[in-house]
């Protein structure tokens, strides 16, 4: 992800602002970024566009304490690969935690975030990144007195 | 037809900054400060973190509750904030994209200090009442500014919620909302400024006070309702001394209160505290209570709301993180850390 100008920016949008990819109705594989044809299907393939559930778990990841100008404001800065449960491989920031809390095998979401901004002046790119997840606010409704 | 709320949800950051590291910075006693105002520890964005990204946060917490309602469905969406982040190009175009509800929907941003998303609610009540529309949405969210070392510091905070307006599936009906506007040289900010300026306690009585109180009035004399038919009452929480004075004068008891004083442990999320207020109330409410709401924006003025809870909302607010649970989902930041992320050092 680097600076981008406007209609650069605009064609990505989407993909990042909704995780959106694709899939092959012909043998069920999915891709992140989308795609226009199947690998292994070819021409028998049938590209549909799939908005993942947000939903997937820490492959590998890495702390950067040294980042382009843009990113410096991370720093230390946690990227992981994140397989999503459709299956596809996601490169993104790790969010909300700290690179001492965070595990290979974790489970996290996507969230919204900004990704990137273009100077003071210029156009703020949004869009997903990860956070751990927490599936244990259900209890609050089991409490009377929240 | 019934209308009302049919989905809310809530987002607030993970950082929080401790009123005394506050206090330390500036020679202040931290005590003196906690009692005066009742805020012990306030919301901080990430860097990352701001009105957008929190609107669309709430938002996609909102279309969880709202089961059923397709994206294409909702036809409005209006972001209140009065830290929308581009001068020029709404926040609720990026929101509709986010949530897939583009191109077939109306989108603005609204500016009324602290009750912008409260007259976007009013504005959906309309659209959908009339006929024009099946649901719209209204976002309150904000990264609210303080200049350093300004009283404000102790609460400015993060936060947002979202509702969506609809007549099918009403977890909660709207019977009826009124307005009560004045202008009021209260709180201020001049293009181009980078904080607001406050007249102080002026805030109070003719501003806060005058607004919210004659506003509430005049709705339960338009509705025939008095304090005690109301389970829950919820004001804008500019600090936790106002509300429960606002109440008392009212008529309304603390316990009527308290269940949606938040401010204590998030600080003032401007636009979004009267609206994270109501969603506290509705995460823990009973069919048939009702509920009193009042916002407040400097300027000054108040939109209230007369609402009824539906059996409908034990099943469907179980879709989504309750209030309490961002509440509790936090982390503490350095004063240094804080005014980094709040981009308080600047080249
Ligand atoms: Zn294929």
């Amino acid at each position: 992800m680097s600076a981008t100008a406007p209609p650069a920016h605009w064609r990505r949008m989407r993909e990042r602002y909704r995780l959106l990819g694709s899939r092959c109705e012909t043998c069920g594989a999915t891709f992140f970024p989308t795609t226009k044809v199947c690998p292994k299907c070819r021409r028998k393939g049938k590209i549909a566009q799939v908005e993942f559930s947000g939903r997937g778990k820490v492959y590998s990841y890495t702390v950067i304490h040294s980042a382009p100008k843009m990113f410096e404001q991370f720093t230390p800065a946690v990227v992981a690969l994140v397989q999503l449960e459709e299956g596809p491989m996601v490169l993104s920031q790790i969010v909300d935690t700290d690179h001492k809390e965070l595990k290979v095998g974790m489970e996290v979401e996507a969230c919204f975030r900004k990704l990137f901004e273009q100077e003071q002046s210029g156009i703020i790119s949004y869009g997903f990144k990860f956070r751990p997840v927490n599936d244990h606010w259900g209890k609050y409704y089991d409490n009377k007195d929240i | 037809m019934k209308v009302g709320i049919v989905g809310y949800g809530a987002y607030i950051p993970k950082w929080r900054i401790k009123a005394e590291n506050i206090a330390k910075v500036w020679g202040q006693d931290a005590q003196t400060i906690t009692n005066g105002i009742g805020v012990h520890e306030k919301s901080v964005p990430s860097l990352d973190e701001d009105t957008a990204t929190i609107a669309v946060e709430a938002a996609r917490n909102a279309m969880k509750r709202a089961n059923g309602v397709k994206p294409s469905e909702i036809s409005a969406v209006y972001v209140g904030s009065e830290s929308h982040p581009y001068a020029v190009k709404p926040t609720a175009v990026t929101v509709a994209e986010a949530l897939g509800l583009t191109p077939y929907v109306t989108a603005a941003d609204t500016e009324f200090a602290c009750k912008a998303a409260t007259a976007g609610i009013q504005a959906c009540l309309g659209l959908v009442k009339g006929g024009y529309m099946k649901y719209g949405m209204s976002i309150g969210a904000d990264t609210a500014q303080s200049a350093p070392g300004d009283a404000l510091e102790y609460t400015a905070a993060a936060g947002g919620a979202a509702y969506i307006i609809g007549g099918d599936g009403v977890l909660a009906e709207i019977e009826g909302t009124c307005s009560y506007t004045q202008d009021v040289p209260d709180f201020w900010r001049r293009e181009g400024s980078l904080y607001p300026k406050h007249a102080g306690r002026f805030t109070g009585e003719p501003a806060y006070f005058e607004q919210i109180v004659k506003c509430s009035k005049s709705l339960m004399e338009k509705l025939g309702t008095k304090p005690s038919d109301y389970t829950y009452v919820v004001f804008h929480m500019p600090n936790g001394k106002f509300p429960l004075k606002a109440a008392s004068i009212l008529g309304f008891d603390t316990k009527q209160v308290t269940p949606s004083l938040i401010v204590q442990k998030i600080g003032n999320t401007y636009s979004g505290s009267s609206l994270l207020g109501l969603a506290a109330v509705l995460d823990r409410a009973k069919p048939g209570e009702r509920v009193l709401m009042t916002s407040y924006g400097s300027g000054a003025g108040s939109d209230s709301f007369s609402i009824t809870v539906t059996d409908q909302i034990e099943e469907r607010r179980r879709l989504a993180p309750p209030v309490q649970y961002y509440i509790e989902r936090k982390g503490y930041l350095s004063y240094s850390i804080y005014a980094k992320n709040r981009k308080l050092f600047r080249e």
